[in-house]
């Protein structure tokens, strides 16, 4: 059976470690590589690096940081952040990635999503989907640029579109969850997993070893991310997966 | 000296940082000299299998593989590198494979998920050389498409995910994994070890 997956998320900034809370404010916890080879002793099961560099120097770093996590870690890892086309996916798959993520640039042009799953395979490409509850709508709608740009478009609709256009998997982002630790948005989760026939991560709201069997359980979810709960040591993996255990959720 | 066929598709950093991990000098290279000079070889790959058996042709690899393969040194496809080694592929379209194993190559049907993507435990089938002093755990997948090898004895290891997935194959000198050895953590590790293990006896064995 196929185990759930527990994935932590290093926010990187010109080769620098750094979380958002909220997405704004940015606090530095150090080497990627450093912190990647000890998330895959303690039995992370995959990894993100999201590149929030703003700058060429910054994302030439990223290529640099890629490659030597690549040869440090023994599982796999995803790079997503101001990821614009082919070229640049292939740059980082051949750095070592083993999947791209891609979130505006999906959504400015999905052609992408066909492009990179056509050459290098649907199970590389990840897309990102930021989003967030709108009262008006009764759903959530897409965010982009870091959850910063209201796009007018259904999340539970790109998510399909998503799929259809061959992403091999979604990272689902809550807006309303991220940055609070109160947990995953459930509702959010539940709708898009059981609204695709890809695997969902859910990301946003992570606070406790229990919000994790929550999301799996009811959210549906495939795999969960976190950041900073992992990064300034409030759980760790170990205890997230012994807790998971304990309730009947199979991980590795 | 462990050739890693570069035909253009996929992650060959990690595999051949594995193998130097292990101890062992990896080359990656697309030169059918170096690869047949090599004491083993690894087919990787990432990608469609229409594209890579493309890429083989025209780079004239497939030869070269083929050949590597009749030299009874050993040869391990890993993830798209293992499918290509058997007869035929259904991935858009029908496209012919290297032909080493019997068999076909088809896309998971039923309502589950798809891709086949994350950790699932192995199953030993039968005693092989490659599992030698190991405990079956936990290794990395992520596919779309799965072999069904027509010869049961080819298939050495399986996973489940709503039906029996091979996971490992092989015959003779020719092994495949499903999964990512190089992402699998300890055990992925361990089995890439054994290969490299009967690498270094096969060319003991020539030496001797």
């Amino acid at each position: 059976m196929l185990a759930k997956r527990i994935i932590p998320c290093l926010d990187v900034k010109d080769g620098r470690v750094v979380k958002g809370v909220n997405f704004v404010n940015l606090r530095d916890a150090g080497d990627p590589v450093e912190l990647a080879a000890i998330y895959d002793r303690e039995g992370a099961d995959e990894l993100v690096f999201l590149d929030i560099s703003a700058s060429v120097e910054g994302r030439a770093t990223m290529i640099e940081v890629v490659r030597r996590t690549a040869g440090e870690i023994t599982i796999p890892f995803t790079v997503g952040g101001g990821i614009s086309s082919v070229d640049d996916m292939k740059r980082l798959l051949r750095a070592g990635a083993d999947k791209i993520g891609i979130n505006t640039a999906a959504i400015r042009q999905p052609g992408l999503i066909e492009d990179g799953a056509r050459m290098f395979g649907a199970q590389c490409i990840v897309v990102a989907i930021d989003a967030k509850f709108n009262a008006e709508w009764g759903e959530w709608e897409v965010f982009t640029h870091g959850g910063r740009n209201p796009t007018g478009i259904k999340a539970l609709e790109w998510a399909k579109e998503a799929e259809r256009r061959g992403a091999g998997e979604l990272l689902l982002t809550s807006m309303d969850a991220d940055g609070t630790k109160d947990g995953f948005d459930l509702a959010l989760t539940k709708a898009v997993s059981g609204s695709v026939g890809i695997p969902v991560i859910a990301s946003g709201g992570a606070g406790n070893a229990g919000h994790f069997a929550d999301v799996f359980a009811e959210g549906q979810a495939d795999a969960a991310l976190a950041a900073s709960i992992f990064h300034y040591k409030e759980v760790t993996i170990r205890e997230v997966k012994d807790a998971l255990r304990t309730q009947g959720v199979n991980v590795r | 000296m462990i050739a890693i066929i570069d035909y253009g598709m996929g992650n060959l950093h990690s595999v051949s940082k594995a193998v130097e991990r292990l101890g062992r000098e990896a080359v990656v290279t697309s030169s059918p000299e170096a690869i047949l000079a090599a004491d083993g070889a690894i087919l990787p790959g990432v990608g469609a299998f229409g594209d890579a058996m493309r890429n083989l042709r025209e780079t004239g690899l497939d030869a070269t593989v083929k050949a590597f393969a009749a030299t009874g040194k050993p040869l391990l496809g890993i993830c798209l590198g293992m499918q290509l080694l058997f007869d035929e592929s259904e991935e858009h379209g029908t496209h012919e494979g290297l032909g080493l194993l019997p068999g076909r190559v088809v896309r998971f049907q039923g309502n589950y998920k798809v891709p086949h993507m994350g950790w699932n435990e192995l199953s030993f089938l039968q005693d092989s050389p490659l599992f030698e002093g190991l405990t079956p755990g936990h290794v990395y997948f992520v596919h779309s498409y799965h072999a069904l090898p027509e010869r049961r004895e080819d298939l050495l290891a399986t996973t489940d995910y709503h039906q029996p997935v091979s996971a490992i194959v092989g015959r003779g000198s020719v092994f495949g994994m499903q999964f990512h050895p190089e992402k699998s953590g300890e055990l992925g590790m361990a089995l890439l070890g054994r290969f490299v293990a009967l690498v270094d006896a096969a060319a003991g064995d020539r030496a001797g």
